[in-house]
C-alpha cells in the first residue's frame, strides 16, 4: 500500500514536472476552457429566453458553467492514454513494467495529473465566469464540489482513455475513440441546455451520462438551494464509476502484457 | 542482494561455484503472438531452452525475428510465456514477476528515457520506485551519473542526450538498485563505432568488477565473440546450439576455404566438383560463393583451384579463414549471416 502511494506520487510529480516544462502546452490547456466558455456563452446566449428554461433569474453563463467545467475535463481526459502510447514508443512503458511499481500506480499517475490539470481549468472557468457577470447562490461549498465533480469525471474518462490505450497500443485509434466520445456525451447531457427542453430520448439517454451527472453535481452545488439528494445519488454513481473504471484500466496491463 | 562493488576478482566461467549457480534457467519456453483477424498467428518462441550461470555475459545471437526479444521480455516479466517455465535469479517469472523484477535490470531496444526529464530525475526515479529513501536515491544518482560520466550533463532534459549518452543513462537507470541480472536488448544497436567501443568496454566492465550476470541479444557476431562468454545462436523460436565462442568454432571441421566464381551457375557446378574432392567437407554455395571446411586450408586450396580449371570454372578469389562465428551460425543455422540478415529486413 505505501508502495502504491509512492509510486502514484512519483509518477504525478513527473506527469506535472513535463507538464511545467512545456509552457506553451500548459497555457493552451488553460486558455482553450475559456474560449469554451466564451463562445458557447455567445453563441447559445438566446436559449436562455426559450419559455420553460429554468433560469432561476441566472445568466446563461451561469448556467453554462458547470457544462464548461465538465465538458473540459472529459476532454482533457479523453487524451490521457496518449502519454501510455507515447511511452510504449520511447519504451519507458517496457523500462516501467519490468522494474517494482506497482501497476495501480501507473494509472493513479496519470489519472492524478489529469485531476489537477482539470483543477487549475475549472479555476480558470469559474474566474472567467465570474469577470463576465455570471453569479452563483452557494460559493464556497459549490466551488469546492464543482471541483470534486470535475475530477471525479476525469478519473473515469482517463482511466478509460489509459485502458484503451493500452488494448489498442495505436494513438489514431485511442483519439479517433475520444473523438466519437466527446461530443455527443457533452451534446448529450444538460450541459448547454436545459433537460426539460430536451426530446425525452435525449433525457432518458442523460440519466445514464457520467458527464450528466457531474454537470448535476455541480449545478445544484452552485444554486441557492441545492438538491442535496441529487448531489449525493450523482455524486456517488461518479465515485463508484471512478472506481470502477480505475480497476479496469489497471487490468488492462495484463492484457497490454499478455500481447508484447 | 547488493553485488560487492569494487571488488576487482577476475570472472573464471569455469569455476565450479559459477557453474553450480544458474543466474537463468528457461525450460521450453513457448510464445505465439496473434496478428489480427484472418491472418496466421506468429509463433516467436517455439520450446526454447536456455541456461545462463552467475557471473557470466550470454549473448544470444540470430537475425531480426529470431526470437531474441521476445526471450528477454519473458525472462524479464514484460510478457508471458505460452508455455513453458523461466527462473530468473531463483525466482519464477510467471507466479513471482515482482521478486525478479526487483533482482534485474532491463534495458531495451529503445531508449528508456522520458525526453522531458533529466538525467537525474530518471535515475532518482528509478531509484525511488524501487524502495530506496530520498537520500539513498540522491546518493545513489550522483554515483552512477558520475561513473558514467554524465555528471555534466545531469541537470539537462535528455532530450538534448546524443545516442550514446542515452545509452549509457539507460545503463545507468538499469544499474540503480544493483540488479543481480542486466539484460541487454541490442545494446549497440544504432550507436555510432566509438560509442559501439565505449558500450562494449562498459559491458565487460559489469560483468568483471560488479559480477554481474548479463544477458545481451545482439545480431553482431562481432560483438557477440568480443563480449560473451557463452553464447547462443536462435533460430525460428529455438535455441539451435550454445557454448563458448572458441567451443563453438573448434566445433566446426577446422577451416574455412571460401572460393569465389564468376556467376551462380558455376557455383553450383564448383560445388558439385569440391564436394568430391578429398580433404574437404561441408560444401555449400550461396549466390556465387562456395564455402568449404578443410583440417589443412595451405595444402587444399591448389587442389580446389586445380579441380575447378579442369572443369572450366573461372575462379575470381579463393580465401581460407579461421572459423568465425558466421561460419558456426552457417554451420547450424544452414545458412549465413548476412544473407538472412538481408532477407529479413
Amino acid at each position: 500500500m505505501t508502495a502504491l502511494l509512492t509510486h502514484s506520487a512519483l509518477l504525478t510529480r513527473r506527469s506535472l514536472t513535463g507538464l511545467v516544462r512545456q509552457p506553451a502546452y500548459l497555457l493552451i490547456t488553460l486558455i482553450q476552457p475559456m474560449i469554451w466558455l466564451l463562445l458557447f456563452g455567445q453563441l447559445f446566449s438566446k436559449v436562455i429566453e426559450i419559455p420553460g428554461f429554468t433560469s432561476e433569474g441566472q445568466s446563461f453563463i451561469a448556467f453554462l458553467t458547470p457544462g464548461v467545467v465538465m465538458m473540459t475535463a472529459l476532454f482533457s481526459a479523453a487524451w490521457a492514454g496518449t502519454t501510455f502510447i507515447e511511452d510504449m514508443g520511447l519504451g519507458v512503458m517496457d523500462r516501467m513494467l519490468a522494474s517494482p511499481v506497482r501497476r495501480g500506480a501507473l494509472i493513479n499517475g496519470t489519472v492524478i495529473y489529469q485531476g489537477v490539470i482539470s483543477v487549475a481549468q475549472t479555476a480558470v472557468v469559474l474566474v472567467v465566469a465570474y469577470a463576465t457577470g455570471a453569479r452563483f447562490g452557494s460559493s464556497a461549498v459549490g466551488i469546492v464540489l464543482t471541483m470534486a465533480a470535475a475530477v471525479l469525471l476525469t478519473v473515469v474518462f482517463a482511466a478509460l482513455s489509459n485502458a484503451l490505450a493500452l488494448l489498442t497500443r495505436q494513438q489514431e485509434t485511442l483519439i479517433g475513440v475520444s473523438q466519437l466520445l466527446s461530443l455527443p456525451l457533452t451534446f448529450l447531457s444538460s450541459a448547454i441546455m436545459d433537460p426539460s427542453l430536451m426530446p425525452e430520448w435525449i433525457q432518458t439517454v442523460a440519466r445514464y451520462n457520467p458527464l450528466d451527472w457531474a454537470v448535476l453535481v455541480s449545478r445544484e452545488a452552485l444554486s441557492a438551494t441545492p438538491d442535496w439528494g441529487v448531489i449525493a445519488w450523482r455524486g456517488g454513481a461518479l465515485v463508484v464509476l471512478a472506481v470502477v473504471m480505475s480497476w479496469l484500466a489497471t487490468r488492462a496491463f495484463g492484457a497490454y502484457q499478455r500481447s508484447v | 542482494m547488493p553485488n560487492p562493488i569494487g571488488s576487482t576478482t577476475a570472472r573464471k566461467p569455469q569455476s565450479p561455484s559459477s557453474s553450480t549457480h544458474l543466474a537463468i534457467e528457461a525450460t521450453d519456453l513457448v510464445k505465439t503472438y496473434a496478428t489480427g483477424r484472418g491472418k496466421p498467428p506468429v509463433q516467436a518462441l517455439d520450446g526454447l531452452s536456455l541456461t545462463v550461470r552467475q557471473g557470466e555475459v550470454f549473448g544470444l545471437l540470430g537475425p531480426n525475428g529470431a526470437g531474441k526479444s521476445t526471450t528477454v521480455k519473458i525472462l524479464s516479466t514484460l510478457t508471458r510465456p505460452d508455455d513453458g517455465r523461466a527462473v530468473v535469479a531463483g525466482h519464477d517469472v510467471t507466479s513471482n514477476p515482482d521478486a525478479v523484477r526487483r533482482a534485474i535490470g532491463l534495458i531495451s531496444q529503445k531508449s528508456s528515457s522520458a525526453p522531458m526529464m533529466t538525467g537525474r530525475e530518471s535515475v532518482l526515479l528509478a531509484a525511488r520506485i524501487h524502495g530506496m529513501s530520498r537520500s539513498e536515491a540522491r546518493y545513489r544518482a550522483t554515483e552512477l551519473l558520475d561513473r558514467f560520466e554524465l555528471t555534466d550533463a545531469a541537470d539537462r532534459l535528455t532530450k538534448t542526450y546524443s545516442g550514446g549518452m542515452l545509452r549509457k543513462l539507460d545503463i545507468a537507470v538499469g544499474l540503480v538498485a544493483r540488479p543481480t541480472v542486466l539484460f541487454l536488448d541490442e545494446p549497440t544497436t544504432g550507436l555510432d563505432p566509438e560509442a559501439r567501443t565505449q558500450m562494449w568496454d562498459e559491458i565487460a566492465r559489469l560483468a568483471a568488477v560488479e559480477q554481474l550476470t548479463v544477458l545481451l541479444t545482439t545480431h553482431y557476431l562481432d560483438e557477440a565473440d568480443h563480449l560473451a562468454d557463452r553464447l547462443a545462436i536462435v533460430d525460428d523460436g529455438r535455441l539451435v546450439v550454445e557454448g563458448t565462442p572458441d567451443e563453438l568454432k573448434g566445433r566446426l571441421n577446422g577451416d574455412g576455404v571460401v572460393v569465389e566464381v564468376v556467376d551462380q551457375t558455376a557455383a553450383t557446378i564448383a560445388a558439385e566438383r569440391l564436394s568430391h574432392l578429398d580433404g574437404l567437407i561441408d560444401v555449400t554455395h550461396e549466390g556465387r560463393v562456395v564455402r568449404a571446411r578443410t583440417r589443412s586450408a595451405a595444402g587444399v586450396i591448389p587442389s580446389v583451384l586445380a579441380s575447378l580449371d579442369q572443369a572450366g570454372v573461372e575462379v575470381e578469389s579463393a580465401t581460407v579463414s579461421r572459423p568465425s562465428l558466421d561460419d558456426v551460425y552457417l554451420h547450424y543455422a544452414g545458412r549465413t549471416f548476412e544473407v538472412e540478415e538481408g532477407a529479413d529486413r
